[in-house]
């Protein structure tokens, strides 16, 4: 007898192409078939009028733990991740101590274990400490199970550094992600432009995410190591990786909700809850970016989930931390950002949120085929409801979304073919 | 611009009536970005009435009698400080001070907490300067008591910038159709933002000035022109403004030395002689004579220095006695 059973959705693929109404079949964890069910299921979910897709990936979560458990914990992420359709979410390793070594990797796989919700994969460090400096046992932390390597928060800085870890990286097959920002241009606290100016804070300029990004592609030519762009936001940077990845380069880039949804505009009454890192930028690189998700030069979507606790966001601008949580909101924030505005159609938006983040950290995920792991995600797409933090699974409440009006957003979660979320 | 009301109908009955059908309704003063070119006329045409007070013998009018005004000083200040006590003081309020310095500020305790503790003690208005931009923004947001705002970081300093307006006015008679530099660090200046936008409103033209490590290019977008040459715009201006030069821009490299800056951006006699005659020489204070300003021309007849200090304290007494109606 199959384990479960999901009927008369609409099952969306990308990876196998399939756009069908069918029946999904799961037994022992793994999809059985797809079409005509056949035989009964201990468990049956009719999914008349719903997306089943596979599971969503989300390549870039701060976790907080350990060191900031009261801002999220590796529990309450992949708990906010299940709520939102996520099954599967990166852990970024900037946590205290950070995730540089083996030990480190494997306390998040227990955490994600214990949990018991959505799976959380670990990024290991680029450089020990995340100092830029010596290159962390990026090997032992593949072997524990970490699936890429970042120093999020900062770009590697150094060239030499930089050029040591994408030769040695290209060796053992994963992706850097880099978070692309020269540090001798990052002094402000918000976009820089008119915004900055009128409202007296400093501002971080386009060309410190993009003078980092031109030489890595530098270093990426000449290394042939696989390279991520962690949340693309400028128009140049854009322009930047379309060019390279006309060039035949192994590049692969995420663009954000809170990117694709606004501009710094937004900071005008010194709301924390707008302050992230890169800054809410322009219009018109808005614009640029959600042509990038269009045309695949930006291939994948992640929130860049970043939690804080109230009291850290609750006072002036520039002393306030960066980041925004979206983890639970962000299905209906893609959707609205690109899909009702008619800029892409619901497979090209799956695909950026499964099959193309499953190929950044190698991993048989975000694929309905037969005998793949059994993670789906029902979506409701017509479902119209609206955002309110503070009943978010997630800890923190640091998210500019609260009461927008959203279309769209998952019913179910199922993980390994355990129903792990349900409307 | 028609004054509204000449003080001398007023002379005799300050605090004075709303002037006209126009009715003052805020209960902050966070910028002048948010107010309307009426409103900025309404608080100079109220200043103009509260000048009058500091002739009198009694220099003392009831008008917030009863009331608490707090001055919260969590950056370091001398003229602005004192000219808002004494504008509390005329206007019969109690006063409350409070700097950073010796305060539980040292120990941690964050902004909104220190005032929300000081509001527990019954404050109808807090005076707010602080180091960081939006700072009173943040703080009108969560607290009942009006929020005046006495500059906050690099962003703004709304009653500098009024009295600024208000001397203008006094001096020249008009400031619609004036052309008005503001020469110097304009990058890092609330004084210059509040000046560009309250000049603005009220029908000015503005020119900033300095080199471009101090003048954003961003800022054209606030409606002001920009020019890095003080040689080429002198002949052009009714009112040139000197920002103080903040040394401690020179570890950050924005300009290479004292004495290129001072050559190439100070006020002295021979530049003061290629101006119109009646130029106005305008500084907020505090000055570092000889280099943004000679002190033959800080002290000689086109300066109005100390008219602009003395004129602070009828401007403040206004907004004070605005705010508190404002609220009710």
């Amino acid at each position: 007898m199959n384990d479960l059973l999901i009927t008369n959705g609409r099952v969306i693929d990308p990876a196998s192409g399939c756009d069908e109404v069918a029946d999904v079949t799961v037994a022992r964890g793994f999809i059985r078939a797809i079409g005509k069910a056949r035989g009964k299921a201990k468990r049956t979910i009719d999914a008349s009028g719903m997306i089943v897709c596979p599971g969503l990936i989300d390549l870039h979560v701060h976790c907080r733990e350990p060191g900031h458990e009261e801002e999220e914990t590796i529990a309450t992420a992949a708990a906010a991740a299940v709520v939102g359709g996520f099954t599967t979410i990166c852990a970024m390793p900037n946590t205290h101590p950070p995730q540089d070594n083996e030990t480190a990797i494997l306390y998040v796989l227990q955490r994600m274990a214990r949990a018991s919700k959505a799976r959380v994969l670990p990024v290991g460090c680029i450089t020990k400490g995340r100092q830029g400096e010596e290159l962390a046992e990026m090997a032992l932390m593949l072997d524990a199970g970490a699936v890429a390597f970042s120093d999020d928060g900062e770009g590697v800085a150094g060239s030499s550094i930089m050029q040591r870890a994408l030769q040695y990286t290209r060796m053992i097959g994963v992706s850097i992600m880099q978070h692309c920002q020269d540090p001798g241009l990052f002094a402000g606290v918000m976009n820089s432009g008119p915004v900055a100016v009128r409202l007296g804070l400093g501002g971080i300029a386009a060309s410190g995410e993009q003078i980092m990004l031109r030489r890595d592609l530098e270093l990426v030519q000449r290394t042939g190591a696989r390279y991520h762009v962690m949340h693309v936001s400028t128009a140049g940077s854009v322009e930047l990786i379309r060019q390279a990845k006309a060039a035949g380069l192994p590049i692969t880039a995420e663009a954000t909700p809170h990117h694709l949804l606004l501009t710094d505009a937004a900071c005008m009454q010194f709301d924390p809850n707008y302050k992230v890192n890169p800054p809410l930028r322009s219009f018109d690189d808005v614009q640029a970016l959600r042509r990038g998700v269009i045309d695949g030069t930006i291939d994948c979507l992640a929130t860049d989930h970043a939690p804080h606790a109230k009291e850290e966001k609750e006072i002036e601008f520039a002393l306030a931390p960066f980041g925004i949580v979206s983890l639970d909101c962000a299905l209906g924030l893609y959707a609205k950002a690109m899909v009702h505005s008619g800029l892409l159609d619901w497979p090209d938006l799956i695909a950026r949120l499964t099959v193309n983040p499953a190929a950044v950290i190698n991993r048989p995920l975000g694929t309905l085929r037969q005998n793949a792991p059994a993670d789906i995600t029902i979506i409701d797409p017509g479902k119209r409801w609206t955002v309110n933090v503070d009943a978010f699974a997630s800890k923190a409440r640091n998210c500019p979304y609260n009461r927008w009006r959203l279309k769209g957003r998952a019913v179910a979660t199922i993980v390994g073919g355990e129903v792990k979320f349900q409307r | 611009m028609a004054k509204k009301a000449s003080s001398s109908t007023r002379k005799t009955k300050p605090p004075p009536a709303e002037s006209g059908a126009f009715l003052w309704t805020r209960k902050d003063l966070v910028g002048l970005d948010e107010l309307s070119a009426e409103e900025i006329v309404h608080i100079l045409d109220t200043a103009e009435t509260f000048k009058e007070v500091s002739t009198r013998s009694i220099k003392k009018v009831p008008a917030l009698r009863g009331k608490v005004v707090a001055l919260m000083f969590f950056e370091d200040s001398t003229r602005t400080r004192m000219s808002f006590e004494l504008a509390a003081s005329r206007l019969s309020a109690d006063v409350l001070l409070f700097t950073s310095r010796g305060s539980s500020v040292t120990k941690g305790e964050t902004t909104i907490d220190t005032v929300r503790n000081v509001e527990a003690m019954g404050v109808d208005i807090f005076v707010i300067r602080h180091g960081q931009s939006g700072a009173p923004h943040m703080l009108a947001r969560k607290v009942a008591a009006s929020i005046i705002n006495a500059g906050d970081g690099q962003h703004e300093h709304p009653t500098q910038a009024l009295l600024d307006v208000f001397t203008i006015r006094q001096r020249l008679g008009r400031l619609a159709g004036l052309k008005i530099a503001v020469v110097g660090d304009i990058a890092h200046s609330r004084v210059a933002r509040s000046n560009i936008i309250g000049l603005r409103k009220l029908g000015a033209e503005v020119v900033v000035v300095g080199p471009p490590t101090l003048v954003p290019s961003a800022i054209r977008a606030m409606g002001c022109e920009i020019s890095h040459s003080l040689d080429d715009i002198l002949p052009q201006v009714d009112v040139i403004n000197m920002l103080r030069v903040q040394f401690e821009r020179f570890s950050s490299n924005l300009f290479p030395s004292v004495r290129e800056y001072s050559r190439l951006y100070g006020m002295n006699a021979d530049r003061l002689a290629s101006c119109r005659k009646d130029v106005l020489i305008m500084h907020p204070g505090p000055i570092n004579r000889g280099m943004e300003l000679t002190s033959e021309v800080a002290d000689g007849p086109n300066s109005c220095i100390l008219q602009q200090v003395t004129n602070g304290l009828a401007v403040r007494m206004a907004v004070l006695y605005l705010v508190s109606r404002g609220r009710t």
